[in-house]
């Protein structure tokens, strides 16, 4: 006998079976989802709902794949949110820093009032308020590390009673530090251009012309690199290849 | 959940745990001394994975009968799908008055659809990408591990290129695999410099590690969350240009040419206002992704909700040769339980780090680091062959991966330091990694074939060409891990660039049709196929006696109705729209 639990969603009442996630629930009672359904492994942010527990005030924030059925909940889907999207292109005016110019793309960032409801409804539990300070006093570090594992759900954006689009920010924030306060991989231009060299195409046209037998062979006699070498530092044996 | 009590596992997990916490100091003991569980002898290996393999399963597979490809034995659940019915309202014959016009359509709007996206706008074109969910709804973005690009100075994309042969067990296209390799470094470049962030020294030097399979260390990440930085910031990339227009819940159900045999768009189907679209194009870029929710077998799968081949079904009725789709991977462990994770990988590393296969009485069963189609057999042979499974509540299965020895072989805290991630994930459900073992069974991970393609991106339709998953040749019979993300991008922004030329190069377009279908429907015809079976199925139909993601025994799960899945398609009502 499975245990039964009376849920809501989008104003219908469902008698669903306990101890799954809503998304599995609503589907055992025959609902096929279109809208507001992703990767059905938390990571994407397309299911997100707003829900509430019987006769408790709270507003509460989950992702449909994830939440597990409680009696009483009560559902809304939030398939999506128009939150402001800035248009830019990565570059700096002369003079100017990137963390500027995270700001000057989303000023709303100073207008935060520090209610904290972003963080309280954030369902991969970001302090998104801290990283909204952070962008605010320049920190795009900081904002980037905070902000890292966002899902874009849009729940904050959608609660912020200062009208932040919180998730763009931190897109932006990630973005602008990225490229212009992280230093550059030293080693890539080199690698770009030994991949397009002369020299490459000739030991590419040299393999592609081996017996099936002589790449077998090739292949079984590579030497692997030690998983602890630092990079950089080992070199094989036989560097016809490289 | 049980997010107060110290077990926070249902029956009869609870008790199975309890028995693989019994036999751990042992078991550590062990480990200890080195004495690790013995590994299989080449022959033992062949004859587990003869046996017991999803890709071996003799009732798994069937041959085709209709259409290029007629006489190759494939997955029962695709086979189907390539011989059905295209959907009754799409009209056979020419479409004079599209209802809109685009340079270049892009079908999917996953990694390698919106990485061709940015490359046929940036070279001016005027962009239509047309996707099934929302914009960024793929695979791409649930990639945890990495990509794979041949960037130190050991390293060099012609090592890269031996890899990926060997690895494919030598049946990739070499052009392909040339191709993936050499573009490489210059990708990465790419990324970096819109901005994307990934692990690195304070010097700005990439931290790279080892992958299955390869030589030298080129996995490059962004912490455990690779695809969804790649995927935000193609996204945000992507929208900065004027000339891209995004068409959400709009997939294709058709492909259009015209009366020369170019290809000239796709009929479209709106999921939400359940009508038919269709779009004009002088170039059209099919980046469909691939088929984990077709569960081949009943496997559960780590695919998105939209992974359901319909790419290879549209390509397969125009006449493309297709290859190596018989050859499915399969991840040894992908999580059984909790019923919200069903199906995620749990990744390698865990084994790597010491974490021991456990069956029901915590017992080990199978050394943790065999290759992945021999850990995959073992696992599938300890549940079904011996019932020595952990059944779990959602009527699925799955035997131990024993974590929180990794903490008691390498010192306290190493289960945090090493996967951030999982843990804290883990750890907000009530579920603590260091003290918990976690139950895993084999998921459905990736479509190593798919339509046949030239460097370019290019197909034998002029004006078609595709990248991404739904393509076959780069991987062969079997890819490695982190390659998946480099082709997307690599193939992507080359089918992008030449879709872009070829669009400039196409001074007028004839008539788009559905025309080329027509022989096709005469073959189903005359093989008598089922007049109820229509494709593609667009999304997977749960509910009922399925429970997504989850084994269900002895073949195809079935709808409410009673259809196996993959036979007819709940979300498209027949007649709505023109």
């Amino acid at each position: 006998m499975t245990a039964m639990v009376t849920i809501h969603y989008d104003q219908e009442r469902h008698r669903v079976p306990a101890g799954r996630t809503l998304l599995a629930a609503l589907e055992a009672v025959g609902m096929v989802f279109v809208r507001g359904v992703g990767c059905r492994g938390g990571v994407c942010g397309a299911c997100t709902i707003l829900y509430r527990l019987g006769q408790e005030t709270d507003l509460r924030v989950g992702l449909l794949c994830q939440e597990v059925v409680a009696e009483g909940m009560e559902i809304l889907p939030l398939p999506w949110f128009p939150q402001r999207k800035a248009r830019h292109d990565m570059t700096l005016d002369s003079g100017e820093s990137p963390d500027f110019r995270v700001i000057n793309l989303y000023p709303e960032v100073t207008r935060c009032i520090m209610c904290g409801e972003c963080s309280r409804v954030c369902p991969v539990e970001l302090d998104v308020m801290g990283y909204v300070g952070m962008i605010k006093r320049g920190d795009l570090k900081g904002a980037a590390r905070e902000s890292f594992t966002c899902i874009q759900c849009q729940a904050c954006a959608m609660r912020c009673p200062a009208r932040i689009p919180q998730p763009n920010a931190a897109l932006a924030a990630r973005r602008y530090h990225g490229l212009h306060q992280v230093r550059r991989a030293d080693h890539l231009a080199g690698a770009v251009a030994r991949a397009a060299s002369e020299k490459m195409k000739l030991t590419f046209r040299r393999l592609r012309r081996m017996s099936a037998e002589e790449l077998r062979m090739l292949y079984q006699r590579r030497e692997v690199e030690p998983a602890d070498a630092p990079p950089g530092t080992w070199l094989p044996q036989d560097e016809s290849l490289l | 959940m049980d997010r107060d009590l110290p077990n926070p596992f249902p029956e009869p997990l609870r008790s199975s745990a309890r028995l693989v916490e019994a036999t751990r100091d042992q078991r550590l003991a062990r480990s200890r001394r080195g004495e690790a569980f013995p590994t299989l002898s080449l022959a033992e290996r062949q004859a587990w994975v003869e046996d017991f393999h999803p890709d071996h399963q003799e009732g798994g597979r069937r041959e085709l009968r209709v259409g290029g490809a007629a006489g190759t034995v494939l997955p029962v659940e695709l086979a189907d799908l390539l011989e059905a019915w295209p959907h009754p309202a799409v009209r056979i014959g020419p479409i004079p008055e599209p209802d809109l016009i685009a340079d270049v359509l892009i079908l999917g709007g996953g990694g390698a659809g919106t990485a061709a996206a940015i490359a046929a706008a940036e070279a001016g074109a005027k962009v239509v990408i047309a996707t099934k969910l929302r914009q960024g709804d793929s695979n791409t973005l649930m990639a945890e591990g990495g990509i794979q690009v041949a960037d130190q100075e050991c390293d060099s994309p012609v090592q890269h290129f031996l890899d990926i042969l060997g690895g494919g067990h030598f049946s990739s296209d070499p052009e392909l695999a040339q191709t993936l390799a050499a573009d490489g470094p210059a990708t990465l470049q790419w990324l970096e410099e819109l901005g994307m962030l990934f692990d690195k020294y304070p010097t700005g030097r990439m931290k790279i590690r080892h992958g299955g399979g390869t030589s030298r260390k080129r996995m490059h990440s962004a912490g455990d969350v690779t695809g969804l930085e790649l995927m935000r910031v193609l996204q945000d990339r992507g929208a900065a240009l004027e000339n891209i227009t995004v068409l959400p819940f709009q997939p294709a159900v058709e492909l259009l040419t015209d009366e020369a045999g170019r290809a000239a768009g796709a009929v479209l189907y709106h999921l939400v206002q359940k009508r038919l679209r269709s779009v004009a194009a002088r170039a059209t870029v099919l980046a469909t992704g691939g088929l984990g929710r077709l569960h081949l077998r009943g496997f559960p799968t780590s695919n998105h909700y939209g992974a359901t081949a319909d790419g290879l079904v549209l390509a397969y009725r125009a006449g493309l040769p297709l290859r190596d789709l018989q050859h499915n991977q399969y991840h040894p462990t992908g999580i059984a339980w909790p019923e919200r994770k069903v199906g995620l990988l749990i990744t390698e590393k865990f084994r790597g780090l010491g974490a021991q296969l456990l069956n029901r009485h915590g017992d080990e069963f199978v050394h943790p680091l065999e290759p992945r189609d021999v850990t995959t057999a073992a696992i599938i042979r300890e549940c079904r062959e011996y019932a020595n499974g952990v059944a779990t509540g959602e009527g699925g299965m799955g035997v131990w991966l024993d974590i929180p020895l990794i903490d008691l072989l390498h010192g306290v805290g190493t289960i945090e330091r090493e996967f951030p991630g999982r843990f804290k994930e883990f750890h907000h459900k009530g579920l603590d990694l260091r003290v918990h073992p976690l139950l895993a069974y084999p998921t459905l991970h990736y479509q190593n074939g798919g339509v046949v393609i030239a460097p370019d991106g290019g197909t034998d339709i002029p004006g078609l060409l595709a990248a991404g998953e739904v393509t076959g040749g780069t991987h062969g019979r079997n890819r490695l891990m982190g390659n998946a993300l480099l082709e997307i991008l690599v193939f992507g922004r080359r089918a992008g660039r030449a879709a872009a030329e070829f669009a400039f190069n196409t001074k007028e377009l004839g008539v788009p049709s559905t025309g080329h279908l027509e022989v096709f429907l005469e073959q189903l015809a005359t093989a008598g196929v089922d007049k109820s079976r229509f494709a593609p199925i667009l999304l997977p139909s749960y509910g009922g006696n399925l429970k997504p993601g989850q084994a269900v025994p002895g073949g195809s799960p079935a709808s409410p109705r009673g259809e196996p899945v993959g036979r007819g398609a709940p979300v498209f009502e027949p007649g709505a729209g023109s």
